[in-house]
């Protein structure tokens, strides 16, 4: 095989794979720095992949589906907040506890609707987001070197992948150039400071929750009606935790948190790519390699080897006023 | 004069739980005055500035502001009414630019952009107008303790507060920085601002006030011109009846050295420099005392001897031997005892049964269980030893600790530390949040102690205290032994030398 | 004012509130049941009815309370000072290792209670080894243990693949697992022990690591209560400046409590690897990790308090399982929704009726 075409056909499922990640890490970005921490993206990712795939087998829309596993995901999001926020309750046992409920109850819903072991129905190909071409690329193609990476990996995904990395910027200006922003980075450094500015700490909070939500809710439509073409049992494996560490790794901060979700993917991606491959000189090299690096390099960086991670100061604290 | 004064409290009532914090509290300030609020720690003041602040709802009473009756039910509502509040405990986003910090919460418009070049027209204006200079650009957490408090000051003033309450302002400042804190707050005044200055320190009411309102134990006991009124009459006010603190104690007898301080440099977790190249000796059987406003590296020094705080240099030597550096855990075992200035989060575990911080630091003693276990049965009896000699109450060991008295919590403490037979033992603030009652039984205790020839160093911010208890008194000034004097000092004398003033 | 200071008498922080929060966790479930068109209540029936219905129910049932006391006690330890062990699940899987290595070696030499104690330390001691590095990063570096052992969970699992796939299995045999030990290598069930209240104990696994578990209990209490360590670990657990004042040193003493505490987590392994199955699988930990936080709360963190949530969670695990046979529109996994939200309610949301309740109190008191 042509090494170049491996390239490229590499990097094209490094693409796809690190599109959960990113909606993901960009969710927990939200949250963190509005000082709640969130163990529970996996379980909305889940949950909203769930629900996607249910809105979209019976309508038959692609979009509506995405907007139902919004809506779950938030509803998850409130009800994180509700524990964490308002009943400032454990922030980790808040996220661990949504986490089985969504591992369960996708299931136990799954299979009282669908009785098919837990799966949802097959969809149909307009029930999905499909791949677009994008301008020129079939002319593109026979460019070399640049045309197949067009073609292959710039080229061809659905509409999902390019929000995400549109949601990159889009994070970053909303964190960083607005209001809403500076407000949210507020309060996950100093909740005191922002209520003594005469602005509510719940409801900002709150608002940061449901744009985690939000963006989970993307995660999970991407998983069941852009990449599959329907909901499996257990689909989101660790995915929520694998962003939750290139959050870490990323510093709290976007656009590095892009290049971390594409690492990770870039490891899953060489992971499937070396299954029973062996490398001259070295042999075989164990899958499981690759799907450990991202946590290892994660708790690398924890350790303090690459620079050191600050987590926002008020994360995984619960507000209160007393004195 | 304009006819209303600029706030106006009537009845003003507040309880939390059994604790009635404001009792039925009246006050009026004038427009354009600085009007200080004095009282002890406890007295009140935090909690009726947090009711106008809108941090608490009063369960009773009214405020007016400009005449005008208002319901503050948040710190929003008090911003609209022209209040700003410089807290204690600065209110600021440590990573955030004093700008960022400025224009949080009043950003001007759904996008930062729009607000930017606004706000930093505003600043410049702030800067030339009342002469609070900060760069906008840098980052909080890089500041000085004093501009961050000029970040707090602008925050409210960019908010256009016409009332600017100050609580316990000085507390972290140098006395370059107070100074300059006080010139500030005397032109805000002269510009026909309002200002509430909340302390406990007379000095201050004197040195800047026009008014001064004398809060105890919750309640406004009188207001008075600062013009009109003396030390002598704001002291007695503030705490009653005149309280003697004079403590029956004979002469000292001081034998040997047995703690000594050589070059100690201490730096606080900011990495700023609070114990300054100190020394000093204690001898057995005499009390030294460490007389000093808070905050000029007492803490500090206490820490560091107690093997809490790493210095950065010098040496401690306790009997000849050098600790400077041990443990905690080491320093007991070689007959160093210590009763930290919190008890809330140092000196006990408030959720243990009492029994359990009975024994708080000497568990692994030999006498409270053997090898790896602990012998509850002896810690229990210990216990109740203590109990009946200290007249802990209630006299209950198994009662968690949170439900005792200020007092009586303390009592806990100085029973743990005292009754181990230390060579040498250090003290802060011994009788802070502790009743009368509870207070001469601690002084007695502690001149017992030196009785028995042990050396004991006193920090208290209290001069009263320091004064009837030690034998001879050092005054520290910022992170510097400034002085030293003997017991008969008087209080003027030391008061300057603690303003750093005088030697 | 918040009712946060107001005190309650025990009764009701120990007993009531746990129990309307489990109370409303199962009101939420039985709700799920119904909306699929099943009657909660009679699937409350068969949940029991197949949990302790026979003598071969109660085994299962006992099997799985083994399980979740070890990882409920290891959530507690860790708890008690101060540390969020989410690490369980990994620790008891590296924990099985351990275990494994032992009666692979001497299964073929030595009857079981001579491999025992062997096995109970090599499992503790690979689960202990497990929680080393997390613990190591929370004392040194601050790094947060919550995160550290998530990671570690993840990479355990790739490991424990690894070895499996290359390295721990029978050449020829296709399935990732190790021989069969034999009996020297097993641990004996605990038929004897049913058959005195006259029950028979059929298929079901409940064997000798039931006995180690109660022994771990006992220990822990005794741990936490009764020695200075547990003190030390109880005092850093509260308050942390009041342990640097009192001279307990803050990395020995979070290094120690997870490394028991990981211990206690591989010692699970015992139940399922040598207990049951008789050899090394992939994935046999099955949760068991997570259920311990949820036991571990609900039994609010006492050895007492969390053999009875351990047995809840054995007769949610094993009438959940027969349920899913009785009424095949409700799944297996129903379980962990009832999970999840018993974590949710005793845990995240245990305050939750507090000022309700504080207010009912007062008001009672003042009648």
């Amino acid at each position: 095989m042509d090494y170049f075409d491996t390239l490229v056909s590499i990097l094209g499922s490094t693409i796809r794979l690190s599109i959960p990640l990113l909606f993901t890490a960009l969710a927990g970005l939200f949250s963190e720095r509005a000082g709640v921490f969130d163990i529970g993206l996996e379980g909305k990712m889940l949950a909203a992949a769930f629900a996607s795939a249910c809105v979209a087998y019976l309508t038959g829309n692609p979009w509506l589906g995405l907007l139902g596993g919004i809506a779950i995901s938030i509803v998850f999001s409130l009800v994180h907040g509700f524990a964490a926020i308002t009943n400032r309750g454990n922030q980790i046992v808040s996220g661990v506890a949504l986490n089985f409920v969504a591992a369960g109850l996708t299931l136990v819903l799954g299979q009282a609707w669908f009785s098919q072991g837990g799966r949802t129905p097959q969809l149909a190909g307009e029930a999905r987001f499909q791949p677009i071409t994008l301008p020129f690329a079939d002319a593109l193609r026979e460019v070399p070197f640049l045309g197949p990476l067009y073609a292959n990996v710039i080229s061809g995904n659905n509409i999902l992948t390019y929000l995400a990395f549109a949601a990159v910027p889009i994070s970053w200006w909303v964190l960083f150039r607005t209001r809403f922003g500076l407000r949210l980075r507020a309060v996950g450094e100093n909740p005191g400071a922002v209520d003594t500015a005469g602005i509510s700490v719940t409801w900002l909070r709150y608002r940061a929750v449901i744009v985690a939500g939000f963006l989970c809710g993307f995660a999970g439509a991407y998983l069941a009606i852009a990449q599959s073409a329907a909901f499996i049992k257990d689909m989101s494996a660790g995915k929520g935790y694998i962003a939750l560490a290139a959050l870490i790794f990323a510093k709290w901060k976007p656009v590095p948190v892009m290049f971390a979700c594409l690492l990770f993917g870039f490891l899953d991606a060489m992971a499937n790519f070396m299954q029973g491959k062996s490398v001259p000189g070295i042999g075989e090299v164990p899958v499981q390699i690759f799907q450990a690096l991202p946590y290892v390099l994660t708790c690398i960086l924890l350790a303090g080897f690459i620079g050191i991670a600050h987590p926002p100061k008020a994360g995984g604290v619960p507000y209160t006023k007393e004195r | 004069m304009s006819p209303h004064p600029a706030i106006e409290l009537v009845g003003i009532d507040k309880s939390f739980g059994a604790v009635h914090a404001n009792k039925n509290i009246n006050l009026k300030v004038e427009k354009g005055t600085i009007h200080g609020i004095i009282g002890e720690n406890g007295a009140g003041k935090s909690t009726l500035m947090s009711i106008i602040y809108g941090f608490y709802q009063a369960d009773r009473g009214e405020i007016r502001v400009d005449g005008k009756p208002l319901t503050i039910k948040d710190s929003q509502a008090a911003i609209a009414a022209g209040i700003g509040m410089v807290h204690q405990h600065f209110m600021l986003v440590e990573n955030f630019t004093v700008l960022e910090n400025v224009m949080l919460g009043a950003e001007g418009g759904q996008l930062l952009a729009k607000g930017v070049t606004g706000a930093r027209k505003e600043l410049k204006r702030l800067e030339t107008d009342y002469g609070l200079d900060v760069d906008p650009d840098a980052v909080i957490e890089d500041l000085p303790v004093g501009k961050q408090q000029r970040v707090e000051i602008l925050k409210a003033l960019y908010r256009s507060a016409d009332i600017l309450i100050l609580d316990e302002p000085t507390g972290v400042l140098t006395p370059a920085e107070a100074d300059h804190l006080f010139k500030v707050l005397r032109v805000l005044r002269d510009q026909g601002k309002t200002v509430i200055l909340i302390t406990h320190k007379l000095r201050e009411i004197m040195a800047i006030t026009d008014e001064v309102s004398v809060m105890r134990r919750g309640e406004m006991v009188a207001t008075r011109k600062t013009a009109e009124t003396t030390v002598e009459e704001l002291a007695e006010l503030m705490v009653g009846r005149r309280v003697l603190l004079r403590v029956e104690k004979g002469e000292a007898n001081p034998g040997k050295v047995l703690l000594s301080v050589k070059n100690l440099t201490v730096k606080d977790s900011r990495g700023v420099t609070m114990v300054d190249n100190v020394s000093f000796d204690v001898r057995e059987g005499e009390i030294v005392g460490i007389a000093g406003v808070a905050g000029n590296g007492q803490s500090e020094l206490l820490e560091a001897i107690a093997g809490i705080r790493k210095p950065v240099s010098g040496e401690i030597l306790l009997d000849g031997q050098p600790i400077a550096g041990a443990d905690p855990a080491r320093l007991r075992a070689l007959g160093l005892a210590h009763i930290p200035e919190d008890r809330h989060h140092m000196g006990l575990v408030l959720k243990f049964e009492e029994y359990e911080n009975a024994v708080l630091g000497y568990h692994r003693d030999a006498r409270y269980g053997t090898g790896p276990f602990l012998d509850l049965k002896a810690i229990q009896a210990d216990a109740v030893e203590k109990i009946e000699k200290y007249d802990i109450r209630p006299p209950n060991p198994r009662l968690k600790t949170a439900n005792f008295s200020g007092g009586n919590q303390q009592k806990i403490v100085v029973a743990r530390e005292i009754e181990r037979d230390p060579k040498a033992l250090i003290i802060g603030q011994p009788t802070r949040g502790v009743d009368i009652g509870a207070i001469e039984f601690i002084h007695r205790r502690i001149v017992e102690m030196r009785d028995a020839g042990k050396a004991i160093l006193l920090v208290s911010v209290e001069l009263d205290e320091i004064r009837s208890l030690s034998d001879r008194i050092l005054v520290m000034f910022a992170g510097k032994v400034v002085g030293e004097k003997t017991a008969d000092a008087g209080e003027q004398t030391l008061g300057l030398m603690m303003a750093g003033i005088a030697a | 004012m918040s009712t946060a200071s107001v005190p309650l008498p025990n009764w009701i922080t120990y007993g009531l509130i746990p129990l309307l929060n489990l109370a409303l966790a199962f009101l939420i479930s039985g709700l799920v049941v119904w909306s699929i068109g099943e009657n909660p209540f009679e699937a409350l029936r068969l949940l029991v009815d197949g949990a302790l219905g026979r003598g071969d129910a109660i085994g299962f049932t006992l099997f799985y309370t083994t399980s979740f006391i070890f990882t409920g006690l290891s959530v507690a330890v860790a708890f008690h000072a101060g540390l969020f062990n989410i690490g369980a699940e990994g620790q008891a899987y590296l924990g099985g290792l351990g275990a494994a290595l032992v009666a692979l070696a001497l299964d073929h030499y030595v009857p079981w209670y001579v491999t025992m104690p062997f096995a109970i330390i090599g499992a503790a001691l690979f689960g202990a080894a497990w929680a080393f590095i997390p613990a190591w990063l929370q004392a040194s570096r601050g790094s947060h243990v919550v995160i550290t052992t998530i990671m570690f969970n993840f990479i355990g699992a790739a490991l424990m693949v690894y070895l499996l796939v290359n390295v721990l299995i029978v050449p020829g045999n296709m399935a990732p697992e190790t021989r069969t030990f034999l009996e020297g290598g097993q641990l004996p069930k605990l038929d004897w022990l049913m058959a005195l209240f006259g029950l028979k104990l059929g298929p079901a696994p409940f064997n000798v690591s039931f006995l180690i578990a109660l022994v771990m209990a006992f220990l822990v209490w005794v741990l936490i209560w009764r020695t200075k360590l547990g003190y030390e670990m109880r005092t850093l657990g509260i308050s942390p400046t009041a342990a640097v004042y009192a001279g307990i040193p803050y990395s020995r003493t979070v290094i120690i409590a997870m490394l028991i505490s990981g211990g206690l987590a591989g010692m699970m392994a015992l139940n399922p690897v040598m207990g049951s199955s008789a050899r090394l699988q992939v994935e046999f930990v099955g949760g068991a990790g997570f259920v311990g936080i949820a036991v571990s709360l609900m039994g609010r963190s006492h050895p007492v308090g969390i053999v009875i949530a351990a047995l809840l969670f054995g007769i949610l695990y094993q009438g959940g399982a027969d349920l899913s046979f009785e009424m095949p529109n409700i799944t297996r996994e129903m379980i962990v929704v009832i999970q999840g939200l018993v974590i949710l309610f005793a845990g995240a949301l245990e305050y939750m009726f507090r000022p309700a309740i504080v207010h009912l109190y007062l008001r009672l008191k003042r009648a």
